[in-house]
Order: structure tokens, then C-alpha cells, then sequence
């Protein structure tokens, strides 16, 4: 089988989780409680919590993930691990979409039991179908790990993997439409902001808020961040390097 | 030796003036050799002088000045090596967060090995009682061996160790060495960093190391003849105040090379 390589990757990631209970702990029960106080921040002011906990959801996962990948292959570089595969017969491909599909696994239960929260005793609600902000929130918790495997390559101590974080993550945040909504940013931002992946993820949650049917944007805005997706991850692969000097 | 078009085929490994630089040194300076196929080769050397920039040239991981590295017939580096080249770093490079038997068993997925294959690569480096246990919570000697049981696992044709058996006791050495050996006479060539002088005894022909070059290419006893020196130890003074003293080097002695 031509992916045995990469399956046998995403098991061995997950088998590493396994062993460490507390790291699975903190990725579903972080943004877990931060939902839950957001709702409780905004209990009473009529639909705040609907409004922001669909964009939230999205970005928690994302937030999380890129962390973890970051760290996590910033590992397997400097521990030598890396190397020894990129000695032996393992494709860059089996390595990114092994990570790819061991995080996107954590991403799909860190998502069920969040937006279970949420859609429950949080009490939020949305037009459109529930299940898609679950599909996005995974969505972007993928991207979230794409980007950090790339990132990843930037960075030679884990200090400097934690900082970019902030780095890359905060302004597409800032300009993703959460503060401000992006028609109404100055021009360049506006136009900074159609680059940048987590515009997409957000305004595809809030479609799902405000639509009751799927519109055509929130499809363009999946296609997008999927595109994202892809991308990341193939500039993840070419971060891989079999040489060094 | 004068038959040397019927002997072997190629040779295992073939270094024509290789060249590495290293942020400001010349790690590996205009090195040449040959190993045959199923010899057990020791590549000795102070701390510095180059060991682990060879190896990692052979093995394809590091990016070289100039030179030409042949391994097997393909040049270093390239996909068809995959998984017939051996590679032990220095530092152990294994998923401390993972059991002995779970490293193992992804590699040996990931080398097309069998589960046979973790069976005997465990039995080799005595660690079948530790199988269970996590990497991390193993002692320096026992991650060492886990990392060199990686290594084992596809049968490769040529082994590269750097420097496999520090930290570990006399009986471990002792029962690694003629793991060596065994491996040697099967057929697998292999080259063994160390600088520990002692574990010159261990090996059929000796590369000596200083400051990126080979200072000599012999035999164990040719060393210690060609230096007048009762130990190892004492050969590797001589042969170094005899490179800075007169540069004559030392002749090849006891091997049938050129
Ligand atoms: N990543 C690096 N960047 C710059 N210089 C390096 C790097 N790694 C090694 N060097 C330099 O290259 C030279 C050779 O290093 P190398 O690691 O090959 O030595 P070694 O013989 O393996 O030593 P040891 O026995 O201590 O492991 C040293 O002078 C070292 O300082
Ligand atoms: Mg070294």
C-alpha cells in the first residue's frame, strides 16, 4: 500500500498523544472553558453570544493546533528524527499529511465535544446547519496544523516556534472581520485582509450564522480555506529538507 | 596487491576529495578512501576533528563543498539508498514520548521491515526486557541502543554509526562489538566512529582523524607497529606529533591498499 507510510505516520502522532493524556486534556477542555466564558461574558446581551461563539469556534481550533504542530515538528527537526526518516525510504508527503490526519482526527473531537458545549448548555444558536460550524471548526483546526508545519521551519528553538503564534496568527485575527468588519477597514487592510486564510474561516461562520440555507459565499469561503489548506501543506513538504549544512 | 580487476565488483563506499565547510571550518578537508563491501572500518579522531560531518556526508544528510561521495554505486543521497544505508547519529534520534517496541515497530513500517524484524533488531541490542518501557524514561546507554536498533532494522548493506557505543559499559561493548563482527562477515559493510583510542583493536582498518583530514588509513596492528607504541592510546599521540612535527604521515601499513 503506497500510504502505508503516511497512515503509519498519523498513528504514531496520535500514539504520542496517547501518551500524553494532559496535552489531549488541555486541546478539547481549553476551548471548552474559553467558550464557555465567553458566553457567560456576553449572557444577557441579546444575540452577542450567537454572533461571536460561531467565528470563535473557528478560531480556537486554529489557535491550538498551529501551536501544537509548531511545537511538535520543531521537535522532530531539532531531535534528529526528521533526518532519520528523511534518510530512509518516507516521502515529505507521508510526513505533512501523516501530521495532517493525526491532528485533523484530534481536530474532529476537540470540535464534537466544543460545539456540543456550545450548541448546548452555552446556548448557542444558529440559521444554518449546526453541523457545518463543526465542519469548519475542523476545517480550520487543518489549516491551523498547515501552517504551523510550515512555519515551523523558521523557527531553530521553541521559544521562537511559541512567538509566532502572535506572529502570524494575531493579525489575520485582527483583520478576519471579528473587530471590525473588513468592508469597513482602511482600504489597504481591506485588501490585505482577501490574502489572508482566516477572512475566509470567519466569514464562513458567519454565513452559517446568518443564513438559514448554505449561500454560494459560504461554499466560495470552504473552497478557499480549503485552498489554503492545500497550499500550507505543500509549502509545509518543501520546508523539509533532506540536506542541511 | 596487483588482482584487482576480478576481486569485488565496487567498492561499498568511494570518497574522491570530499570537502565540507562548517560555518567558519573546513570540517571535512580534501578527504579520499575506499571500503570494501563486509569490512567492519573504525573512524577515530578527537572531538572536532570532522567524524560526524563525514558520516552525515555518507549518509546524504549534509551539504557538501566539493567532492564526490559513491555509495553502493549511487551517488549519496540518493532515493535508491534509502533502504539499503544505516544511520546512527551521535545524539539518539527517537521519539522519547513513544515505547522502545513503538519506535521500532513505526520505522520498521516505515523501512518496509517486518515484526520479526523488531523481534531480532531487540534481541541484538538486549533491550527485549525494556520493550515496554518509554524511551524517555530510559538510561543514555538504553536510548543509544534503541536508536542503534533502528538502524538494524531493514538489513541494510552499509551501517554508519557515529560512535554507537559511548556510555556503555565494558560486557555491552564487548556484545555490540561482535554484533559488529557478525554483521561484517553476513556482508554488511560497516564504519564505526569512536574516540575512544581502545576500540581501535575491534576493527579490521583504522581511518584516523585530525582537523578534517585522515591522518592515516591502516590496519590495528599496523598502527601500533608503524608508531613503535604498545597501546592505541600512545599511537595516536605519536602519529599526531609526527603530523605537526615533519607532515611525513604515516604509510599505510598492514593493508594491501595503494
Ligand atoms: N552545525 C554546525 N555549524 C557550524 N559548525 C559546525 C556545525 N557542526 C559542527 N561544526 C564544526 O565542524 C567541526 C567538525 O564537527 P564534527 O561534529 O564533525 O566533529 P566530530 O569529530 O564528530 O566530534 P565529536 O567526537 O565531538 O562528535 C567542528 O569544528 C565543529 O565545531
Ligand atoms: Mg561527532
Amino acid at each position: 500500500m503506497i500510504w502505508r507510510r503516511m497512515r503509519a505516520t498519523a498513528g504514531r502522532v496520535l500514539r504520542q498523544l496517547r501518551h500524553d493524556p494532559r496535552t489531549v486534556a488541555l486541546l478539547v477542555a481549553v476551548p471548552a472553558v474559553l467558550m464557555g466564558l465567553l458566553a457567560w461574558i456576553l449572557r444577557g446581551r441579546s444575540h452577542d453570544f450567537d454572533t461571536f461563539g460561531p467565528q470563535l469556534l473557528g478560531i480556537f481550533p486554529l489557535i491550538v493546533m498551529f501551536l501544537v504542530t509548531s511545537v511538535a515538528t520543531l521537535r522532530e527537526r531539532t531531535g534528529g528524527t526528521l533526518e532519520r526518516l528523511l534518510t530512509m525510504p518516507m516521502r515529505k508527503a507521508d510526513f505533512v499529511l501523516g501530521y495532517a490526519i493525526a491532528f485533523g482526527l484530534a481536530a474532529i473531537v476537540q470540535a464534537l465535544v466544543v460545539s456540543g458545549l456550545c450548541f448546548g448548555p452555552y446556548g448557542m444558536t444558529v440559521r444554518g446547519e449546526a453541523w457545518l460550524v463543526v465542519v469548519v471548526a475542523v476545517l480550520d483546526a487543518l489549516l491551523g496544523t498547515a501552517l504551523g508545519l510550515s512555519v515551523s521551519a523558521l523557527a531553530t528553538t521553541e521559544f521562537q516556534a511559541v512567538q509566532f503564534m502572535p506572529a502570524f496568527i494575531l493579525p489575520q485575527l485582527l483583520l478576519s472581520g471579528i473587530i471590525v468588519p473588513r468592508p469597513e477597514l482602511p482600504t489597504v487592510l481591506h485588501w490585505v485582509s482577501y490574502l489572508l486564510p482566516m477572512s475566509y474561516a470567519v466569514d464562513a461562520t458567519q454565513q452559517l450564522s446568518t443564513h438559514a440555507a448554505v449561500t454560494t459565499q459560504f461554499l466560495m469561503d470552504v473552497i478557499v480555506v480549503g485552498g489554503f489548506l492545500v497550499a500550507a501543506l505543500a509549502l509545509g513538504a518543501t520546508t523539509l529538507r533532506r540536506r542541511t549544512p | 596487491m596487483t588482482g584487482r580487476a576480478p576481486v569485488s565488483a565496487a567498492p561499498a563506499v568511494r570518497v574522491e576529495h570530499l570537502a565540507v565547510v562548517r560555518g567558519r571550518t573546513r570540517a571535512v578537508d580534501d578527504v579520499s578512501f575506499e571500503l570494501d563491501a563486509g569490512t567492519l572500518v573504525g573512524l577515530l579522531g578527537p572531538s572536532g576533528c570532522g567524524k560526524t560531518t563525514l558520516m552525515r556526508s555518507l549518509v546524504g544528510t549534509q551539504v557538501v563543498s566539493s567532492g564526490t561521495v559513491t555509495l553502493l554505486g549511487e551517488p549519496a543521497g540518493s532515493p535508491r539508498l534509502r533502504d539499503r544505508v544505516g544511520y546512527v547519529t551521535q545524539v539518539p534520534s527517537v521519539y522519547g514520548d513513544l515505547t522502545v517496541r513503538e519506535n521500532l515497530s513505526y520505522f520498521a513500517t516505515i523501512l518496509g521491515a517486518s515484526s520479526e524484524a523488531v523481534e531480532r533488531v531487540l534481541a541484538d541490542v538486549d533491550l527485549c526486557d525494556h520493550a515496554a518501557s518509554m524511551v524517555g524514561r530510559l538510561s543514555g546507554g538504553e536510548r543509544a541502543r534503541v536508536s542503534l536498533a533502528t538502524a538494524l532494522l531493514g538489513s541494510p548493506s552499509l551501517l554508519v554509526l557515529d560512535e554507537p557505543t559511548v556510555g556503555l559499559d565494558p560486557l555491552l561493548r564487548r556484545s555490540l562489538w561482535s554484533l559488529f563482527h557478525r554483521l561484517a562477515a553476513a556482508g554488511t559493510t560497516l564504519l564505526v566512529s569512536s574516540h575512544v583510542m581502545d576500540e581501535a583493536e575491534r576493527c579490521e582498518r583504522l581511518l584516523l582523524m585530525r582537523h578534517g583530514r585522515i591522518l592515516a588509513d591502516t590496519s590495528p596492528a599496523g598502527l601500533l607497529s608503524s608508531t613503535a607504541s604498545e597501546d592505541f592510546e600512545s599511537a595516536f599521540v605519536a602519529l599526531i606529533e609526527g603530523d605537526v612535527l615533519g607532515k611525513r604521515g604515516v604509510p599505510a601499513a598492514g593493508e594491501e591498499r595503494p
